[in-house]
Formats: structure tokens, sequence, C-alpha cells
């Protein structure tokens, strides 16, 4: 079912399919810590670290890594809920917040957020009718006309706007208070949606409709997903390409069959054979990982994954390794001195 | 259980204070709570008219009637004026002191606490340090010490009052507002692009509004208190006019020969404060929607 509401935003493609939506060059934030009452140096959380991708139209990028990864930031980094100490991003052609780029307000429009909190992300104190209609309402959109939209949202979201259009979020089931922030992104009628473990919360059967009601709305209206989440069955179900994330770093990005099939990075390999297995055959006995993720206040020298990685040598514990191509596929990169040649290739491992 | 009727038509948006209202219709102790302050409020506001003698009219002659005596419902005080008269009109500014710091503390603290939780950071540090200083005094102290460095009076005791309770409005206020901010739906609101004070009134305030409101109508009694205190240490009201604490105060002497007349203003002020107390606890739990 199509909308009925004409655009109530003009959009014009610029760049053509080709050129990415987004493009995040050398995004980086270090968190300062609260210095102690004793305690005279400053010390920092390297959260995100020089991460840069792209995201191209009509796709979707799935973001995975463990808690603590940076996932998250920089989600919020994109949105600029959060500034960055560094990096510059590019949506469809236009720098974002710079001069004579475009302006922060107009690119929040463009790209929306479903958080992964139902219960906090919607106010309490308003109906989910008034939380979907703000948004259009501070782009200049009128009363009525915001709230008809809510209404056709409500109803395109699966929820009846004559049932539920008056209530407050506590009297909606989670999965509905996620269709409900679904519709009040969409009310924006943005290019990206950033989705932020937003079915993390959510129970499995309730998990599975609201990630098909994702796909269709992706196809329906033209939508790019930004899909961070922890769970890979997911990621692999809604994405195209496929991003994965180590201690604020990108380790490797590629399409979602490469990196599901053919993992060139030993963190990445580790994070699949995590997966537990629906084979009783095939149960897995041995931890592919062990230890914690070092501390992101001191991350390690050269390759922050050496500590817990089988196969570091001694150039890992000196050079950071660079994103380099995979078997000289371009869409395909990996950050791993066993792909770069900088140490002896080193090529098996169990998958 | 709350079972709403199930219409077709999409239920008018009736608000969220709507459901508050309906919710405190349920609660028997504070309707009879509320049923008392509106007497009280009633009879102080129509005294000039229903009051049956002149609050000033002094007899020589009838001092101290005890309760009862014929013409004079509640007796007389101890320079013949009638009780029930004098009782009326001492409302009026009992209730005034009682309403009006709590009104003024609610409109500046509510602003102060939106502005230093939202800043966040070190204005607001400094704005609340400098509260604790106010909140380092007990109020009864804080007020007669203001009151007493502004000279008496009755405005003067309006802005002693004030200044006391600021500083707790603004703690409420600002701790809710801080714990809102931290959450998603204030991030999703700044996703919108709407400016800071578009979500502080769109998205905050309703928010802050309630517990703080809550605050408040517990403080009136406070107030109350505190002005009859001030007036029954001559920093308030000053004599003939008639006040709760003043007349208290003046009854005093008159404690062993009358002392049911000499009670009566005492009385008024506890079942007023209680009444205003116990209609505050019933809002507090009527606001709770998420039952």
């Amino acid at each position: 079912m199509m909308d009925a509401s004409p655009p109530l935003f003009k959009d014009i493609d610029k760049g053509g399919p080709a050129q990415p939506l987004l493009v995040v060059r050398g995004l980086r934030k270090h968190f300062l810590l609260k210095p102690g009452l004793f305690q005279k140096n400053k010390q920092y959380v390297h959260a995100v670290e020089d991460v840069s991708f792209s995201v191209a139209k009509g796709k979707t990028l799935g973001i995975v890594g463990e808690s603590g990864c940076g996932k998250s930031t920089t989600a919020k980094l994109i949105a600029r809920l959060i500034k960055p100490d560094h990096g510059s991003m590019i949506f469809d052609g236009e720098g974002v917040a710079e001069y004579g780029g475009l302006e922060l307000k107009e690119f929040r429009r463009k790209l929306q957020m479903v958080f992964q909190d139902s219960y906090a992300s919607l106010n309490p104190r308003l109906t989910i009718e008034q939380t979907i209609a703000f948004g259009p309402q501070v782009h200049g959109v009128s009363k009525d006309q915001a709230t008809n939209l809510a209404h056709t949202l409500l109803d395109r979201v699966g929820l009846k706007p004559a049932q539920y259009a008056n209530r407050y979020p506590h009297e909606l089931s989670g999965g509905q208070r996620q269709r409900v922030n679904i519709a009040r992104a969409l009310a924006f009628q943005p290019r990206l949606i950033i989705l932020d473990e937003a079915v993390a919360a959510l129970d499995k059967s309730v998990q599975a409709q609201v990630l098909n009601l994702l796909q269709e709305l992706k196809e329906e209206r033209e939508l790019t997903y930004l899909f961070i989440s922890h769970d890979l069955h997911v990621v692999q179900y809604l994405s195209d390409e496929v991003m994965v994330m180590y201690l604020g770093q990108v380790v490797e990005k590629g399409p979602v069959e490469r990196i599901f099939n053919t993992p060139a990075h030993p963190y990445t390999k580790a994070l699949l054979q995590a997966i537990p297995s629906m084979d009783p055959d095939h149960k897995t006995w041995v931890s592919p990982l062990s230890g914690d993720p070092p501390n992101p206040i001191n991350p390690p020298s050269g390759c922050r994954f050496r500590d817990r990685c089988d196969h570091a040598k001694a150039t890992c514990h000196t050079v950071s390794p660079a994103l380099s191509k995979v078997e000289g596929l371009s869409d395909h990169v990996v950050a791993c001195h066993m792909n770069d040649g900088f140490s002896q290739p080193h090529l098996e491992g169990p998958l | 259980m709350h079972i709403q009727n199930a219409s077709k038509l999409p239920p008018a948006n009736k608000g969220y204070w709507f459901t508050v209202f309906q919710q405190l219709k349920g609660e028997r102790i504070a309707m009879i709570s509320a049923g008392v302050v509106l007497l009280i409020v009633v009879a102080a506001l129509f005294a000039p008219w229903i009051a049956p003698a002149d609050p000033f009219k002094a007899s020589m002659l009838k001092r101290l009637l005890p309760i009862g005596s014929e013409g004079y419902l509640l007796g007389t005080d101890e320079l013949g004026r009638d009780m029930l008269t004098r009782l009326m009109y001492g409302a009026r500014l009992s209730l005034l002191m009682g309403v009006l710091p709590v009104f003024f503390a609610f409109v500046m603290g509510t602003s102060i606490g939106l502005f230093a939780g939202y800043v966040g950071g070190r204005t607001n540090m400094l704005i609340m340090r400098v509260l604790d200083i106010f909140y380092a005094f007990p109020s009864v102290l804080l007020a007669v010490a203001i009151s007493g460095a502004l000279g008496p009076g009755m405005s003067n005791s309006l802005i002693a009052l004030t200044l006391v309770f600021v500083p707790q409005v603004v703690r409420i206020a600002e701790s809710v507002t801080t714990q809102v901010r931290q959450l998603d739906y204030l991030e999703a609101a700044r996703m919108s692009g709407a400016g800071t004070f578009e979500i502080i009134r769109v998205q905050v305030l309703g928010n802050v509004l309630g517990p703080v409101f809550v605050y408040s109508t517990g403080l009136l009694s406070v107030s109350m208190i505190l002005a009859s205190g001030l007036s029954f240490l001559g920093l308030g009201v000053k004599p003939p006019e008639p006040e709760w604490g003043l007349m208290l105060n003046t009854l005093r002497s008159a404690i062993y020969k009358a002392p049911l007349t000499a009670a009566l203003p005492g009385a008024m002020i506890f079942i007023t404060s209680i009444s205003f107390n116990l209609l505050a606890d019933g809002i507090r739990s009527a606001m709770d929607i998420k039952k």
C-alpha cells in the first residue's frame, strides 16, 4: 500500500545511483575521562578511531561488532548527536555542516534514527500521534497536515490510527512502540535511516515482523539503511554490505556473502564461529576467541586485535594495518597484515 | 482495572490533565480534602458578603465570649471581635500567603531548574552549588532571617517565603530535567532539527511540570504555616489585620481564660494545611498514569 499523501519535502537525487549516499571520512572521537581528584594527566577513551566508509544508495550497510566497539558512537557521530573530534561527511555529494554544504537541520531531516530502547525513545507525555507529528512541524508543515501524515504512517506500519493515534507509549507493546519509532522516522521523509540495534530488544517473532516491515519500506520509499546490530543472523538477513568494527576501528568491510562465506580478518572469523550451530554434529567446543577486548583508554599499539589474535607477528605490535583489498576485489577490504603482505601470509584457519 | 469504552471513532485527544482529573475523582480522601479547601477558599473570597459581622468592630463588653454564644457562633476574641468573621477574613491573607510564594517559586524555580538541567556542565554546577547554600539552612530559620533583614510587612514576608522555596523547586526541576535530557526521545527530538527552545517546550516541560507541580502542592501547607509563624513573630502581617498566625499570637494571652477560642486559628491552620497535603498526595498518585 502506498500512502496517499504527497511528498512534503522536495528531495532531488543529485549524483545518480553510482554516487554513494553517504561518505564518511576519518571519523574520530576520543572521550575525555573526568580526571580524579588527585589525578593529573587526562585520560581519553578512544571510542572511534579514523572510521571511513560509504553507503551506497538504496542499500543496507550492516555494522557489527561486540559491545563497546564503537558501533553506536559511530551512529551518533554520523547523526551529529555527538560532535566528532575529526572527520567529514558527504551526503549525496554535499558536505555536511560545512560552509556551502548541507545545513545540519536539513541533513538531520534526510537522515533519521531508530533507537534500541523503544520506550525511552518515546516521550511518555505525548500521544504517539503527537510524537510522530512533531518532526514535520519543526520543518514547517502545518499541524493538521502533520497529524494526517502521522495517521497515514501509523496505518502503513500496521497500527490502526483510529485505535492507536491517541495512545500513550506505555499503552503499547514493545513491537508496537518500535513501529511508532519507525513511523516517526518516516515522517521526515528521510533518505537514510540509521537503525541502532532497532530490533535487538524485541522477541524473535516480533523481530521478524519488524524486519519484514523494514524491508518493505526500504523498497517502497527507496530508503538506505545503516543497520547496527550485534546479531549476525539479522545482519545477514537485512544487509547488502557488512562492516565489522573492533575497538573503534573498521577491521573488515565487504558484500554480505563475502563476509559470511570468506571472511578475511581473524576477528570476523571468530565472530562467525561464535554463532551457535544448529547442527548437533557440529557443536562448537572450543571458544573461538579468548579474553576481553582491550581497554579503549589504552588501546594496544599496532594492530588493536593483536592481543587476541593467534596469528600475531612482530609487525602487528608496531604497525597499524591499513584497509587493503582482499584478492584484488575493490568492494572487500580488510585491515590485517596477513592480507596486505606486510607479514608472512598465513592463510589457514578452521573455517 | 481501568476499562476504556470502546468506540469506533478515534477518541478525542482529551490530554494528559484530563486523564489525571479522572483518576483524582476516584480518590476519596483527596476529594474530601479538595472539598475542604474549596470551602475555605469560598469563605475567604466571599467573606465581605457572607461574614456575620465587621472583623474590626471591637466591644469591651463582649470579650472572649465562649463558642456557641448567641450571635457569635465561634465566640469572640480578646477585643470582643467576632471570631467566625475574623477567621473568614483571616483565610484571605493566610491563603494568599500560602499560595503566592509557592506560585512565584514554582515559576522561578522551574525556569532556573530547566535551564540548569538542560545546559548541564559547569553552568549547572555553579547554579546548583549557589542554591545549596540556601538549602543548608532550615527553612524556618531562613524565612525568619530574610524577613528580619527586609523588615516586617506582608510583601517582605512574601519575598522571604519565595526565596525559601525557590531552591527546593529548582532542585526537583533540575534533577528531572537532567534525567530526561539523557533519554533517547530527546536525542530523537534533536534529530528532528528542532531548536533548543522548541525541544524544551514540547519535549521536556511536560515531563518536568508533573513532579514539580506535585512537590509544589506539598509546599502550600508549609508556606501557610511559615507565613503564620512569621506573623506570629511580628514579622508578617500587622495588627489589627486578621491573619491566622497573628490571631494565634494575640489570643495567646487569653489561653487560660478561653482555651478553645484561642485554639481556633491554630485549628484552621492545621485543617487547611492537612487538606492541602492530602490533596497533594492524591494528585501525586493520580498523575502516575502508568498504573
